[in-house]
């Protein structure tokens, strides 16, 4: 379609409502260009260093495969697994400090209690337990100690840290001491040190709470930097239209938000390739395997939407209090480091270099992707370099990732009970068509790209968050009021009324206040208005 | 015969003890890093209920207080052990064991801490034989030992004593109000009293149940074995031996208030294909207490009404109960000294405002 054909008599076809979806791995960064639930075009380039410009080529080599006027793109929707990522590596971790505020109570579990240790030192982590915190009814525990955290500051300062988390005991039910903390630390840091306050990133229950905090803390430099340059590059291309970054539950988060909270894309890669999946098979009830560069993660999708973590969630072995999606990850993935001596595969990766660095690609590293190519599952690359290893050592690490993959999917329906798997993902193409215990692989059409279509599917929401009053006989009528206030608020922010629904409803009673204070959540969401798929 | 507890055991014992907390009694994984804190590589001496000398002294420890304020408000570290030594100091004798006053939940863990930091021997007993909200909800209350006299401290080792004789009502009301006071948390030792005492007044060996349940879910999970099977099977030596699904479905609404330092409320929950309305109800005051289906008592207190994961039997609490998740309820009988009439006029129906009678589980749902 060109403009050439059109004659000028005639008026322009109605303006299309087209979406981009992106997945950025740690390897492979898919598109799509989306018109409703029709796939106009899908792509697969490699991730680069900077992650911004792989984006930049997958916007060009959709535009190659499908052309389109920049200004029928009403949202450019961005999953990535960026900051998951360079958590589980422990890599582009700013210096951090936590301080808890609490003591003398909690002094015998202080913060980063049953942290791995690797991570403990790839964020420098310097703890402070200090006073202040407040009890359930809003009593302080302690007053803040002014000197005790100046001196605290002084320690950060000395020890290069950039990145500070703060909890205080019941900060959800009281966040004035957390700011005040931050106040006071500010004053004696260097400009560009950033603050992350528990009470706006998790829920009571100061271990993962904090956790998660610091989490946030470690990735705000990365959070920062990923999204100037996602701006820029899609700018660059001439696309206006909103950047969108999809979150845990897979509803979108704007550039700002992602500045402030990137521990909230934590799990937008599962969730985006499950719900993907899910779309392309038709399937409402199945477990996926999405085989990235670094990780496959498992999860099940019921009903259309993934399988919900039943409590705390363990993230790079840190526990949290997010509602996520139920997903385990292991190191298995396309750049996978294999070792040659004992046939097993990862956890370490190339990731993003799996183009430079693996043996089909020229490189000098032997990767799960190399050995995928010797036993004939992939065709990627040149094979006359992979010509020379042993088939029986090919063999056995094939076997190895089958079984290992096998195990996870296992161990994730516990449930006898027969279920299809759904393979995605870049690295799909490590696993044989039959899994052992489990059956046939059902790799769907557009598999390689089910992350960007999951993106792209993607939904806003609303988010109240208030103290109400609820005394006996008018729950039903506050919640009914609140929900309609969410729904409001998830049309306003773009959704298409039509399809927006309650997700999440959480009641927090307030202890010992009159009047049955109780602090409610409820979480709306729908599609993009004009944009719905 | 004794034996000996490790850190490897903590994880199965944790969940073991969040399964007899019934939805409530904390979550004790908070309890369980205390322990593994203080422990380290040692091992901790559990003692079986029949070898105790008749006349070795044992004095319980627990935490009281809201479970939202224990994982919001952890503990310093000294407090359980601080309340003990202010007991053994009003006594005027030195403990020769200590032991849980309730196998479920966090409270399950607390002597294990005082164990790990003294080398005190624990009791495989308690005195509710799962989780309930008051102190005075013990079967050492019910066959005649008091709680009294008490030891609460909290952080600040600030610490008091009360004596009220015989009157377990109302040393909880004014241990509760004390609580409060201190925030909300607070650390106790009471119910001292001897090894013959033990066997008389105590359920026994929960510790080594709750240890068994954990691994048997552990088990299961890791063999591809369904866990509510494997549960069954470590129950029924025990003397929690009938074991009953009482429903599949997921949470459709959940209710709570805070009364009197209870947590009080109602979840419903439906099956996972039906529209909004609640099939299945479930009341609770910390604890799960009553289990309705279609208005059909299923289950009531004291026997156990235990919500897990609907494939993993991760038990989930009151405080964990969430909209839209899918779940399994188990009933579980309870052992006969807990069904007593005097037991169940202390943590019955009655006990609760409930108007139903008790009825055991294996008599209501087959």
């Amino acid at each position: 379609m060109t403009d050439a054909r059109v004659p000028a008599s005639v008026p322009a076809p109605a303006a299309r409502a087209l979406r981009i979806g992106i997945d950025v791995g740690g390897t492979n960064t898919d598109a799509v260009l989306m018109d409703g639930r029709t796939v106009l075009a899908g792509v697969k380039r490699s991730t680069t260093a900077d992650v911004t410009s792989g984006i930049g080529v997958a916007i060009q080599a959709l535009r190659e495969q499908s052309a389109f006027d920049n200004d029928d793109v009403r949202a450019v929707m961005i999953g990535t697994t960026h900051f998951v990522n360079a958590l589980v590596q422990a890599r582009d971790l700013a210096p951090t400090a936590v301080v808890r505020l609490g003591l003398p109570a909690s002094a015998a579990l202080p913060p980063l209690t049953d942290w791995p240790d690797s991570l403990v030192t790839a964020i420098d982590a310097r703890v402070y337990l200090a006073h202040g915190g407040h009890e359930f009814d809003g009593r302080p525990i302690s007053p803040l100690d002014p000197d005790e955290l100046r001196a605290q500051a002084a320690d950060m300062r000395a020890a290069g840290v950039r990145s500070v988390a703060i909890a205080s005991i019941f900060s959800p039910l009281n966040a004035e001491l957390e700011a005040a903390a931050a106040e006071i630390l500010r004053a004696e840091l260097p400009e560009h040190v950033t603050f992350s306050l528990s009470h706006e990133i998790g829920r009571l229950g100061i271990l993962e709470r904090e956790n998660a905090t610091v989490i946030n803390a470690a990735l705000r430099e990365l959070g920062a930097e990923v999204i100037e340059g996602l701006a820029t590059t899609v700018r660059g291309l001439g696309i206006t239209a909103p950047i969108y970054l999809s979150q845990n539950d897979g509803t979108l988060m704007d550039e700002e938000f992602v500045r402030r909270y990137p521990v909230a894309t934590f799990a937008s890669g599962p969730t985006n390739s499950m719900r993907g999946a899910a779309e392309t098979t038709g399937l409402a009830t199945c477990a996926v395997v999405d085989v990235g560069g670094t990780t496959a993660d498992i999860g099940l999708i019921e009903g259309g939407f993934p399988r919900e973590a039943a409590a705390s969630v363990a993230v790079a072995g840190v526990r949290t209090n997010f509602r996520m999606p139920d997903v385990i990850s292991i190191g298995i993935g396309g750049g996978s480091l294999v070792n040659s001596e004992t046939a097993e595969v990862g956890p370490e990766s190339v990731g993003f270099r799996l183009t430079e660095k693996a043996l089909v690609f020229g490189g000098d590293v032997l990767t799960a992707t190399d050995i995928a190519v010797a036993g004939g599952r992939a065709q990627l690359g040149d094979p006359a370099r992979v010509a020379h290893l042993d088939p029986a050592f090919v063999a056995r690490v094939l076997a190895r990732i089958d079984e290992r993959i096998a195990e996870a999917i296992d161990r994730m329906r516990t449930s006898p009970e027969p279920i299809p798997v759904v393979a995605v993902g870049g690295g799909a193409v490590l696993l044989d068509h039959t899994l052992p215990l489990l059956g046939e692989i059902i790799r769907p059409e557009n598999a390689g790209v089910a992350n960007a279509i999951g993106a792209s599917i993607s939904q806003v929401g609303a988010e109240i968050d208030t103290v109400e009053s609820i005394v006996p006989g008018s729950r039903d009528t506050v919640l009914a009021a609140l929900k309609e206030r969410a729904i409001a608020e998830a049309v306003a922010a773009g959704a298409d009324p039509a399809t927006v629904t309650i997700l999440d409803v959480d009641e927090i009673p307030i202890p010992y206040l009159p009047g049955g204070a109780t602090r409610v959540r409820i979480k709306a969401v729908g599609d993009l208005e004009g944009v719905s798929a | 015969m004794s034996w000996q507890l490790t850190k490897a055991d903590l994880p199965d014992l944790a969940r073991g003890a969040a399964f007899l907390g019934t939805g409530g009694g904390g979550d004790p994984y908070i309890g369980h890093k205390l322990v593994e804190n203080a422990l380290g590589e040692g091992s901790i001496t559990i003692l079986d209920p029949e070898d105790l000398a008749d006349d070795l002294f044992v004095i319980p420890v627990a935490l009281m207080g809201a479970p939202t304020v224990m994982i919001e408000k952890l503990l310093a570290g000294h407090e359980p052990l601080t309340a003990l030594r202010h007991l053994e100091a009003h006594y005027g004798r030195t403990a020769d064991a200590t032991m849980p006053i309730e196998c479920g939940g966090v409270n399950s863990l607390i002597p294990l801490l005082v164990a790990a930091q003294t080398g005190l021997p624990v009791v495989d007993a308690d005195g509710m034989g799962r989780a309930f909200p008051e102190l005075s909800m013990e079967t050492f209350a019910v066959y005649g030992v008091n709680a009294s006299p008490i030891a609460l401290t909290a952080e600040r080792g600030e610490h008091i004593i009360l004596d009220t004789g015989a009157d377990n009502r109302r040393i909880e009301q004014l241990a509760r109000a004390l609580t409060v006071e201190l925030g909300g948390s607070a650390a106790i030792a009471e119910y001292a009293m001897t090894g013959a005492d033990v066997r008389r007044t105590a359920v026994p060996r929960t510790i080594s149940m709750a240890l068994s349940i954990g691994r048997a879910i552990r088990e299961a999970r890791a063999e591809h074995r369904s866990p509510f099977e494997a549960i069954a099977a470590a129950l029924a030596p025990t003397l929690y031996s009938h074991v009953r699904e009482l429903f599949v479905g997921k949470v459709v609404d959940v209710e709570r208030r805070t009364e009197g330092g209870f947590a009080r409320g109602r979840a419903r929950l439906a099956p996972a294909d039906a529209a909004d309305t609640g099939a299945f109800e479930i009341l609770f005051q910390n604890e799960n207490l009553v289990a309705y289906r279609d208005g059909e008592l299923v289950a009531i207190v004291p026997d156990l009404i235990c919500v897990v994961d609907q494939e993993t039997a991760e038990p989930i609490t009151t405080e964990g109960l969430r909209y839209g998740q899918r779940v399994r309820v188990l009933g579980v009988s309870t052992p006969a000294l807990m069904r007593t009439p005097e037991a169940l006029d202390t943590f019955g129906p009655v006990a609760f405002g409930l108007t139903e009678t008790f009825v055991p589980v294996e008599e209501l749902a087959h």
